[in-house]
């Protein structure tokens, strides 16, 4: 199998137990100053990941969901990934949650649900300030691309089978934007409607397109939180698109 | 907490009722980045942070702590949801291939599906990609 966009350079490395893959082309693809942006990416996903990650004790985050510290004492990137999460509660109707029942019944802080695509959303600025170079940018299946030439080729990004990932059920060929997928193929059941505590019905994946990073990855989850209105809640959003794959196999389209 | 100011919880809880519903609709509303609020009662304490200066605009939240547990975060302010991106594209929209695609077929850059885990990495599509052009 080659990409689609044989003269790319890709690089691949590992942060928050996922891989984040980058491809580039344009006019610095392979030299000091591509390599450059690329280091640039990966230590601003590390410091997230060491302020975010509710799997570190001594993150920032864990620290304060046990109260140890308060908001003030937080780098104003906390504030920001609050206030997006609770942004994101108030606009799915409560089936997009940040705190969820932890194993002894209280609940706990938890803004993965927003960090992941905020996080590579803002690490991309890197990548736009390398003049006349374009790139597609892969957090663990959430990417964020850009094309200068609005008439060049477009990345092309194929949407994974939740029923089979070995392969492509759909292809979105994107030009600048982002795309992001929600479903349990390879982490299990792990999202579940916040009004009520349970994984959604009738739904295996949900697949978002829209300006940012941040927000594609924000309505997939949310969307996919929705169970049998996923799609009906993401057509309710405004400049983005979508696939929903249910789990009898159907596709619904949003546009 | 440098500057502290206490405030009863009824004040705290007419501010959010104020300002807790403006989150899709309102622009940054005025308030001080100085100022830290905290309101006590016996059921937990509410803690304002401070204004955050984002790219979407401003954005706040308050913190409701019981026993040293987050119990509520609420949003003071936060930018327009509805805005619109300067650079908005063309509208990308997924092309539903005519059966399955496997990898050798998939004439694609990128692969978007469920979080991949890096022990998942190898076998992925994206890692079999990436192999092919490294």
């Amino acid at each position: 199998m080659a990409p689609s966009t044989p003269d790319s350079k890709r690089y691949v490395e590992h942060v928050m137990g996922m891989p984040i893959s980058l491809a580039l082309r344009g006019a610095h693809t392979d030299d000091a100053s591509a390599r450059s942006a690329w280091a640039a990416v990966m230590a601003e996903l590390r410091e997230v990941d060491r302020v975010f990650s509710t799997f570190r004790v001594d993150s920032v985050i864990s620290r304060l969901g046990r109260g140890e510290i308060g908001p003030v004492d937080c780098p104003p990137e906390v504030t920001e990934v609050l206030g997006l999460a609770e942004w994101a509660e108030h606009d799915s109707g409560g089936a997009f949650r940040v705190r969820r029942p932890g194993p002894d019944g209280e609940s706990v802080l938890d803004p993965n649900g927003v960090v992941k695509g905020w996080a590579a959303e803002r690490a991309a600025e890197h990548l736009r300030a390398l003049p006349d170079t374009g790139f597609c940018l892969s957090a663990g299946g959430d990417l964020v691309c850009r094309t200068l030439d609005p008439d060049g080729a477009p990345w092309r990004v194929g949407v994974e089978d939740p029923r089979s990932p070995s392969k492509i059920i759909a292809v979105i060929p994107i030009r600048s934007g982002a795309v992001a997928t929600s479903g349990t193929a390879h982490r299990g059941e792990h999202i579940v409607d916040g009004r009520t505590g349970r994984p959604p019905a009738d739904v295996a994946s949900v697949t978002v397109v829209a300006d940012t990073l941040t927000w594609a990855d924000i309505d997939a989850t949310a969307a996919y939180a929705h169970g049998r209105d996923a799609a009906t809640w993401l057509r309710t959003r405004p400049d983005r698109t979508g696939l929903v794959v249910w789990r009898d196999g159907r596709t619904t389209v949003v546009a | 907490m440098k500057r502290v100011v206490m405030w009863g919880l009824s004040t705290l809880t007419v501010l959010v009722l104020l300002f807790g519903y403006h989150t899709s609709t309102s622009a940054a509303l005025p308030a001080s980045s100085e100022v830290v609020a905290v309101g006590t009662s016996s059921g937990g304490r509410t803690v304002t942070g401070p204004v955050a200066q984002t790219r979407w605009g401003a954005v706040q939240v308050a913190i409701t702590l019981a026993d040293n547990k987050v119990t509520a975060v609420t949003v003071l302010q936060s930018p327009d949801a509805n805005r619109k991106d300067q650079q908005i594209n063309a509208r990308a929209l997924p092309i539903l291939t005519e059966e399955a695609l496997d990898a050798q077929s998939a004439d694609i850059d990128m692969v978007s599906g469920a979080t991949v885990t890096s022990e998942g990495y190898r076998e992925s599509l994206q890692g079999a990609l990436d192999e092919a052009g490294l």
